[in-house]
C-alpha cells in the first residue's frame, strides 16, 4: 500500500513529507528529480518511476508534484486516484491547493493525511466525513478556537461512516432547502486543416449542490437518456434502477458532489460550435510569414459563444508577431513562442479576426512544423449533446425544495490543425 | 527553515492566522524554547507547542529530542492534542524505544474508552509504533477491538493485524489473529469485510504459498455482496481478491461477471480497471457462442474509452493496460480507433502509448485514417514522437498489405521534407518494407540513394547499406556507394560494419568481375584490422565460403529470406496471459511478470534486483517488447578447433536481415558442383588474379590450421545444410484429419498439427511440425501431463534432423497407457509440452476415446447379460445418432473396425437391436444397446457403464466411426 508521500514544488524542493508506515528517506526522491531533469516539459515526467526498492507514482497538480512511494504491488490507478483525492481535499479545505496554502495549514494537512490513510489503506476520503472529523479552517473558527480553547478536531465518530449511505451524515438541517444541478459538457475535438472533424467527443458531468434537510430520496429523469450509454456514477446512484428504467435514483450526499460523468463517443455525431478559418504560411527564403485567423459560430442552437480564448504554439523560428485583432487583445511571448488571443464573445454579425505578419530569423529556413490552434470557449444554457433533464422528484421528506438545472458547454481539448 | 521564516516575514501580521507561524522560531535555542512551551501549564500553549513540533517534522526536521516532553502531553482529554501527540509518536517512537514505553499505559487505557473514535485511534496508533516492547502490549487490546461492537473499531483493527504482521509475523500467527481476520470476511458490515480482505491480501503477499484467502463459492458470495456496499477503495481490494479465484464452471463464471459489470460504471478509475481485470479473466471460461459473451465484450469498450478522458497519469496507466487488452482481444476496441488519436498537448508518455495502440488496431478498414494521422504526427515538434510516428507508418505497411503502397508513398513524401531524423527513420522502415514485399517497391531506391550523405545514425546507415547490397544489381553505382562507406570503416559502429561486410559480399556475388578488389578490401578490414570477434568471424566465414565454394556462397548469402512477421513486438502469449491476470497492477504497466520485480515481502531486500533499476537509467521506463541486444559480442574468442561451429552459431543467432537462412532444398550435392556454375566464371579470378590469390594466401596466417583443409569446411557446411528429409507418415485405417494444436503465433513460429490413431493395437500420435520462424529448430522433445487414462510417450520424439524455416516434418509418436493417471476435464483432454532449442511450449488436445478400445473387447453373451443387469439404471445414458444411412450389419462391421464388438442382435417389430461391448485399456467395460429402425436414419444408443462419465465420449466415438 501507499508508504509515504512527498510534495515537491516547481523548483524541485520537497516541502512536505508524510509517512504512513516506517519512514522512507527523502533521498528516494532523487530518482524523481532525475526524471524531472530529463523531462522536457514539467508535465512530461513519467507517472510511474521505478527505483531499486520502491516505486514512485506522481501526479502534477497546481504546479505541485505529489509523489507517492510504494514498496509492494499496488494498483497504480489506486494510488493516482488517491492522490487526486488528496488534491481535491486540500482544495476543498483551503480554497486553493498551492504550496503557500499547504504551508499555512501544515498541521491541518498533516491531520488530514493521517485521517485519509491508515497504514497505507484509505480510511476516510469522503469530504463529508473528513469535515466532521477535522473542521476546515476559517478565520472565524480560528478566532473562536483561540478564545474558547476548543479544537478543530471532531470528537465524535462521523455518523455517515458506517451506515449504508456512508456519503451522507444524519441530522442535516436547512432552513432553505435547495437542490441545484449543473450539466457541464466539454468538447474534445481535433479539426483538420480543411475544417473537417477528425474526432470529436463529449465529456459531460452533472455536478450537484444539494442542501436538503433529513434523508431525501431523489429521482432525476432525462428527456433523452439514450444518450447516456457510457456513464460513471457517484456511489449513491442505484445502478439497478438505472439499468432497468434509465432513471437516476439516489440519496444525495450533503453539499457539493459529482452525481455522474458521462462520455459521448466519437462514434456519435458531435456538433462543433465554432469554426476557424486560418492561413498561417511561411515562404521559403522570406523572413516573413503570414498569419490570418477568423472565428465564427456554427451549430450553437442560437446561443452565444463566450469567453473565447485562442492560443497557439508558433514555430521556434518565429521571432515576433505583428498582428491586428478586430476585437479582444493578443499577446505573443517571444521566449515560449506562445501566441494567445483573448477574444471574448463572438458576434455573429462581425466575426472576430486576427491578421498580420510573423517575423522569422533572417536567413533561417522555413519551419517544418505546422502550429496547432487551441480554442477555449463557453456556451451558457446549452448542453451540446442535446441532453435534457426531464424532472426531479423528491421522496422521503415532506417539504418542497427549490430546484434548478443549469446547462453549460465548454471546450475541452479543442484543437485545430493548420 | 530559512524559507519558512522568509515566508512569514513576507506575510507580516497575516501570519498570525495561519500555521506558518509555527515555523517562526528563532534558530538559536529553538528546541529549548519548545521544551519550555511543552511543559507549560496552559493547555493552549501546550497545544500550540505540539503544533510547532509537528510543523517542523513535516519538513523533515529532526525534533526527536523533544520526545519525553511531547509524550507528557499525551494524557489529555483534548482530542486534537491527543491526535497530534500520536502523530509525533508514530514518527519517532522507533528512535526512542525506551521512552515510547511510557506511552503504553495511555494507549491501553484509550482502547477501553467509551468513545469508539478514541478506541479506534488508540489501536491504530499502537499498530504504527514499530517497537517490540509496545507490540507485546498490543495483543490484548487488539483482540478486543477485533470483536468490538462498533464496526468502525473492527475495521480499524483489521488493518492493525496487517501492521502487526509486518512487525512480527510469528506473533500474529501464534496469537491466532489470522483466524479472527478470516472470520471478519463474514462480518455483517461491508467496510469491515473490505478491510479484512485488504489486510489478508497484504499478509498473503509476504506468504506466497499460504492459503490465507481460501476462496470458495461461499466466501465469493460474501465478497460479491460486500462489493455493492463498501467504499470505492474497498471495492478495489475485493475485486483484486476476486480476480484470484477460479470459478468451477462457466455458469459460476458468468454469474460473477454479471455481478461485477456494474462496477464498470464507477467514477473511480481504479475500480473500473480492477473490474475489467476480473471480467477479462473470467471471460476466458465463457463459451464464445454464448450471447452473454458478446454482451460482455460490448460492455467493456465504453469504460476503457472513458479512462482516456481522465488526467494524463491515469491515461498512461490505462493505455498500458489497453495495450495488453488489445493484444488479447482486439475485437473489444476495434471500432474505437479515434480515441487514440494524439492531441498535440498530450504529454509525451501518453503520445507514445497511443501511437502503439493505433498500430495494433490498424486494419484495412481504418488504415486511411490512421495513415493521415501518422503523417500529421510526423510533422510535430517532438523528435522522439516524430520518429515513432515514422516507424509506425512502416509497421502499418507491413501489417496491412493493402496499404503498403500508400505507406511507401507517404514515407517518400516525408523523405522529401529533408528533415534529417525523419529521413533516417523512413529509410530504416523502408528496409523492412522491402523485406516484407520483395521486388515491389524498388523504384524508390533512387530517391533513397539521394539521401545517403545525410545519414549519420548507425541504424539508418546499416539499413541503407543493406538496401544497396540487396539490390546491387539494380543500382548502377552500388560499388561506388559501398566503397564510400568503406573509407571510414573503423569509425562505424559494429552494426554498420557487419552490414557493410555482408552487402559487399552480396555485391561481389552479383557482379564478380568489377568488385574483387572491394571484397578483398572489406574482408581484410574485417578479419585482420578489426578486434570485434563478431565481425572477424563473419569475415572468415565469408572468406572461406568464397574461396572454397562460390556456388555454396551464393546459395548461402543470396538465399531467399524468410518473411518477416507482421507484428514484431507482440508480447509472448504466455506472458500476455499472465499479464492479463494482473491488469491494473505495476506488472501491467511494465509489461513484465510480477515475479520479475515485486518484492517478496516488505522488509526483505529484493531477491532479484531488476537490471533496469540501476541509478543511471532508474527513472526511464524500460522499453518493453524489444528483445535483448542482438549483437552482443561474445567475450571469449572461440578456441581454434570449433571455430567454424561457433561461427555458424553466431551467424544463426541474431535474426538480422543479413543472416543467410538455408533452404531445405540445399543438399550435400551442392558440393559436387564445385567445378561448375560460378566457378567457371570466377575460374580466372580465383586462380589467376594474383591479388586475390595473395589475399587468400595471406589469410590462413590468422586462420586455424584445422580449418585450412577443404574437408573440414565441407563437413561444417554439411552440418549446416543437412536439413532436408522428413519422416514418412505411416499409413493406417481411417484417422481424423490433422488439426492445428499449437498455432505458430503461440510458439515462436513452431506450428504443430496432429491427430491420433490406433494401428494394430498400438496407439500413435501423428504430428506435423512446421517451422514458421526464421531460425532453425532442433532438440525436440515431448512430454505429457498426467491424464485420465495414463497416456504417455512410449519413446522419444524422433525428430533427428533440425527443422529449418518453412519446413514441415511428420512424426509418429507411439504412446503407452502406463503413464501416471489424473482425471482431466474433459476426460479425454491431453496436455502436452513440446520443447525445442528455443523454448518450451504447451498445448492441449483431445483424443477420441476409441483410441483406448482394446482388441479383446468382446464380452461373453452371458456375462454381458449379467453385467447389464448388474449396472444400476442410473448409469444408463441415451443418445441419438442422427443421419446414418447404414443397415445394422454395415454399422456393426464398421464399428468392429474400431473395436466395438457386436455380441448379439435381435429384431423386434422391424427394429434391429444390437448389443455391443467395448473394453478400455484400463479394463473398464462399456455395454451398449443400439436400436436401428429400418428406414429411419436416426439410431438410438443406450450406454451402460460403471463409470458413467465415459458414456458421452463413447457416444462421440460411435458418431465419428459411423459417419466416416
Amino acid at each position: 500500500m501507499i508508504h509515504s508521500l512527498f510534495l515537491v514544488n516547481a523548483s524541485g524542493d520537497i516541502f512536505l513529507e508524510k509517512h504512513w508506515k516506517s519512514v522512507v528517506s527523502r533521498s528516494v526522491c532523487d530518482y524523481f528529480f532525475e526524471a524531472l531533469e530529463r523531462a522536457t516539459e514539467p508535465e512530461n515526467v513519467p507517472p510511474v518511476i521505478p527505483t531499486p526498492h520502491h516505486y514512485l507514482i506522481n501526479v502534477l497538480r497546481h504546479r505541485i508534484y505529489f509523489v507517492a512511494v510504494i514498496q509492494s504491488e499496488v494498483p497504480p490507478l489506486f494510488v493516482i486516484e488517491f492522490l487526486h483525492r488528496v488534491v481535491d481535499t486540500f482544495q476543498d479545505y483551503f480554497g486553493v491547493c498551492t504550496e503557500a496554502a499547504i504551508k499555512d495549514n501544515v498541521v491541518v494537512v498533516y491531520e488530514l493525511l493521517e485521517e485519509m490513510l491508515d497504514n497505507g489503506f484509505p480510511l476516510a476520503t469522503e469530504s463529508n466525513i473528513l469535515k466532521e472529523l477535522i473542521k476546515p479552517p476559517t478565520i472565524l473558527r480560528t478566532v473562536v478556537n483561540t478564545i474558547t480553547g476548543s479544537t478543530n478536531v471532531g470528537e465524535q465518530l462521523p455518523t455517515g461512516q458506517l451506515s449504508v449511505v456512508p456519503w451522507r451524515r444524519t441530522g442535516v438541517k436547512y432552513t432553505n432547502n435547495e437542490a441545484y444541478f449543473d450539466v457541464v459538457e466539454e468538447i474534445d475535438a481535433i479539426i483538420d486543416k480543411s475544417g473537417s472533424t477528425i474526432t470529436a467527443e463529449i465529456q459531460g458531468v452533472i455536478d450537484a449542490c444539494v442542501k436538503l434537510t433529513g434523508m431525501p430520496d431523489l429521482t432525476l429523469s432525462f428527456m433523452n437518456p439514450r444518450l447516456l450509454d457510457d456513464v460513471s456514477f457517484h456511489p449513491c446512484v442505484r445502478f439497478k434502477r438505472w439499468e432497468a428504467e434509465r432513471i437516476l435514483s439516489f440519496i444525495p450526499p450533503d453539499g457539493n458532489f459529482r452525481l455522474l460523468s458521462y462520455h459521448v463517443s466519437s462514434q456519435n455525431l458531435v456538433a462543433i460550435p465554432v469554426y476557424v478559418k486560418h492561413n498561417i504560411s511561411f515562404r521559403e527564403g522570406s523572413s516573413q510569414g503570414r498569419f490570418e485567423l477568423t472565428l465564427g459560430p456554427k451549430q450553437t442552437m442560437g446561443k452565444a459563444v463566450e469567453s473565447v480564448l485562442v492560443s497557439s504554439q508558433l514555430p521556434r523560428g518565429v521571432l515576433n508577431a505583428n498582428l491586428n485583432a478586430s476585437q479582444g487583445t493578443y499577446t505573443f511571448d517571444p521566449v515560449t513562442k506562445l501566441l494567445s488571443w483573448d477574444v471574448g464573445k463572438i458576434n455573429p454579425q462581425k466575426l472576430p479576426s486576427l491578421k498580420g505578419t510573423m517575423s522569422l530569423q533572417a536567413g533561417a529556413s522555413k519551419p517544418d512544423e505546422n502550429p496547432t490552434i487551441n480554442i477555449q470557449f463557453k456556451i451558457q444554457q446549452l448542453a451540446i449533446s442535446g441532453l435534457k433533464v426531464n424532472r426531479l422528484d423528491m421522496y422521503g421528506e415532506k417539504y418542497k425544495p427549490f430546484k434548478g438545472i443549469k446547462y453549460m458547454t465548454k471546450a475541452g481539448k479543442f484543437q485545430v490543425r493548420t | 527553515m530559512e524559507w519558512a521564516s522568509q515566508l512569514c516575514e513576507n506575510r507580516g501580521l497575516g501570519s498570525k492566522m495561519t500555521d506558518s507561524k509555527y515555523f517562526t522560531t528563532t534558530k538559536k535555542g529553538e528546541i529549548f524554547e519548545l521544551k519550555a512551551e511543552l511543559n507549560s501549564d496552559k493547555k493552549e500553549k501546550k497545544k500550540e507547542a505540539v503544533k510547532k513540533v509537528i510543523a517542523s517534522m513535516t519538513v523533515g526536521k529532526d525534533v526527536s529530542a523533544l520526545f519525553p516532553d511531547v509524550v507528557n502531553c499525551m494524557q489529555t482529554d483534548n482530542l486534537e492534542l491527543k491526535k497530534l501527540v500520536y502523530l509525533y509518536l508514530m514518527n519517532y517512537a522507533k528512535s526512542q524505544p525506551d521512552m515510547a514505553i511510557m506511552a503504553v499505559n495511555t494507549f491501553v487505557k484509550d482502547c477501553e474508552d467509551p468513545n469508539p473514535l478514541i478506541r479506534a485511534l488508540a489501536v491504530r496508533t499502537m499498530g504504527c509504533i514499530r517497537v517490540d516492547k509496545i507490540t507485546e502490549y498490543l495483543c490484548e487490546p487488539l483482540r478486543k477491538c477485533l470483536k468490538d461492537e462498533d464496526p468502525y473499531v473492527r475495521k480499524t483493527a483489521a488493518v492493525c493485524v496487517a501492521k502487526l504482521h509486518d512487525i512480527n509475523a510469528q506473533l500474529v500467527e501464534d496469537q491466532g489473529f489470522l483466524d479472527t481476520l478470516k472470520d471478519l470476511i463474514s462480518d455483517s458490515n461491508p467496510m469491515v469485510v473490505a478491510n479484512a480482505v485488504a489486510a489478508l491480501s497484504e499478509i498473503a503477499e509476504s506468504h506466497p504459498n499460504s492459503n490465507l484467502l481460501d476462496l470458495n463459492p461461499q466466501t465469493i458470495n460474501k465478497l460479491l455482496t460486500a462489493l455493492n456496499e463498501c467504499t470505492e477503495w474497498g471495492q478495489i481490494f475485493i475485486l483484486d481478491c476476486l480476480a484470484n479465484y477460479t470459478p468451477r464452471d462457466d455458469r459460476e463464471s458468468q454469474s460473477i461477471c454479471e455481478r461485477v459489470t456494474p462496477r464498470l460504471s464507477h467514477a473511480n478509475s481504479a475500480v473500473v480497471l480492477s473490474a475489467v481485470k476480473v471480467l477479462m479473466k473470467f471471460m476466458e471460461m465463457l463459451p464464445k457462442d454464448l450471447d452473454y459473451y458478446g454482451t460482455l465484450l460490448k460492455k467493456l469498450a465504453p469504460p476503457l474509452v472513458t479512462l482516456l478522458s481522465a488526467e494524463p497519469e491515469l491515461q498512461y496507466v490505462a493505455l498500458r493496460n489497453i495495450n495488453l487488452i488489445v493484444q488479447k482481444r482486439p475485437e473489444i476496441l476495434k471500432h474505437e480507433m479515434k480515441v487514440f488519436f494524439v492531441k498535440y498537448n498530450d504529454p509525451i508518455y501518453v503520445k507514445l502509448e497511443k501511437l502503439d495502440i493505433m498500430i495494433r488496431l490498424a486494419s484495412q478498414a481504418n488504415i486511411a485514417q490512421v495513415l493521415a494521422e501518422l503523417k500529421e504526427y510526423a510533422t510535430e515538434v517532438d523528435v522522439d514522437f516524430v520518429r515513432k510516428a515514422v516507424r509506425a507508418i512502416g509497421r502499418c505497411a507491413i501489417k496491412v498489405e493493402q496499404s503498403a503502397e500508400r505507406c511507401v508513398s507517404t514515407l517518400l513524401d516525408l523523405i522529401q521534407t529533408k528533415v534529417n531524423y525523419v529521413v533516417q527513420e523512413a529509410i530504416v522502415v523502408i528496409k523492412d518494407i522491402f523485406r516484407k514485399y520483395p521486388n515491389k517497391y524498388e523504384s524508390v531506391i533512387a530517391t533513397l540513394c539521394e539521401n545517403l550523405d545525410s545519414l549519420d545514425e548507425p541504424e539508418a546507415r546499416a539499413a541503407m547499406i543493406w538496401i544497396v547490397g540487396e539490390y546491387a544489381e539494380r543500382i548502377d553505382n552500388a560499388d561506388e556507394l559501398l566503397e564510400s562507406f568503406l573509407e571510414g570503416f573503423h569509425d562505424e559502429s559494429t552494426q554498420v560494419q557487419l552490414q557493410l561486410l555482408t552487402a559487399i559480399v552480396k555485391l561481389f556475388l552479383k557482379k564478380p568481375t568489377e568488385t574483387q578488389e572491394l571484397v578483398q578490401q572489406v574482408l581484410s578490414l574485417a578479419t585482420q584490422d578489426s578486434d570485434n570477434p563478431d565481425l572477424r568471424d563473419r569475415g572468415y566465414i565469408y572468406w572461406r565460403l568464397l574461396s572454397t565454394d562460390p556456388v555454396a556462397a551464393k546459395e548461402v548469402v543470396l538465399a531467399e529470406k524468410p518473411l518477416i512477421s507482421e507484428e514484431t513486438d507482440l508480447i509472448e502469449p504466455t506472458l500476455l496471459e499472465e499479464l492479463i491476470c494482473h491488469i491494473g497492477t505495476l506488472a501491467s504497466v511494465y509489461h513484465k511478470p510480477p515475479s520479475a520485480f515485486v518484492e517478496g515481502s516488505r522488509g526483505v531486500q529484493h531477491k532479484r534486483l531488476p537490471a533496469r533499476t540501476g541509478s543511471g537509467e532508474g527513472a526511464e521506463s524500460p522499453d518493453v517488447g524489444q528483445s535483448g541486444p542482438s549483437e552482443a559480442p561474445p567475450a571469449v574468442i572461440p578456441s581454434q578447433g570449433d571455430l567454424l561451429g561457433d561461427l555458424l552459431n553466431l551467424d544463426l543467432a541474431p535474426p538480422t536481415a543479413t543472416v543467410p537462412s538455408v533452404q531445405p532444398s540445399m543438399q550435400m550435392g551442392a558440393m559436387d558442383l564445385l567445378g561448375g556454375g560460378l566457378d567457371s566464371l570466377l575460374g580466372g579470378d580465383i586462380g589467376g588474379s594474383p591479388s586475390m590469390g595473395a589475399g587468400l594466401g595471406a589469410a590462413p596466417a590468422a586462420m586455424p590450421a584445422a580449418l585450412g583443409g577443404a574437408p573440414a569446411v565441407g563437413g561444417g557446411l554439411g552440418d549446416l545444410f543437412d536439413l532436408g528429409g522428413g519422416v514418412g507418415m505411416p499409413t493406417g485405417s481411417y484417422v481424423a484429419p490433422k488439426t492445428v494444436w499449437l498455432p505458430a503465433m503461440k510458439a515462436k513460429g513452431l506450428e504443430i498439427s496432429g491427430t491420433f490413431a490406433r494401428r494394430g493395437g498400438i496407439i500413435q500420435m501423428d504430428m506435423s511440425l512446421n517451422n514458421k520462424a526464421m531460425s532453425v529448430m532442433t532438440d525436440f522433445a515431448i512430454q505429457f501431463n498426467r491424464n485420465s487414462f495414463g497416456l504417455a510417450p512410449a519413446g522419444p520424439l524422433q525428430v533427428l534432423t533440425p527443422l529449418s524455416p518453412n519446413q514441415t516434418i511428420d512424426v509418429s509418436l507411439p504412446l503407452s497407457v502406463n503413464g501416471p493417471v489424473m482425471k482431466m476435464e474433459p476426460l479425454n483432454n491431453l496436455q502436452v509440452a513440446v520443447k525445442n532449442n528455443i523454448d518450451v511450449f504447451y498445448f492441449s488436445c483431445q483424443y477420441p476415446l476409441s483410441l483406448l478400445f482394446v482388441e479383446d473387447g468382446k464380452m461373453e453373451r452371458q456375462v454381458f447379460l449379467a453385467t447389464w443387469k448388474d449396472i444400476p439404471n442410473d448409469n444408463e445414458a441415451q443418445f441419438q445418432i442422427k443421419d446414418i444411412h447404414l443397415n445394422s450389419d454395415a454399422a456393426s462391421n464398421k464399428l468392429q473396425g474400431s473395436n466395438i464388438f457386436t455380441i448379439a442382435k435381435r429384431t423386434v417389430e422391424g427394429q434391429d437391436m444390437l448389443y455391443q461391448s467395448v473394453k478400455l485399456t484400463n479394463g473398464i467395460w462399456i455395454l451398449a444397446e443400439m436400436r436401428i429402425q429400418t428406414g429411419n436414419p436416426n439410431y438410438t444408443l443406450s450406454i451402460k457403464c460403471r463409470a458413467p462419465e465415459v458414456a458421452q465420449f463413447v457416444y462421440q466415438c460411435y458418431e465419428l466411426v459411423l459417419k466416416n
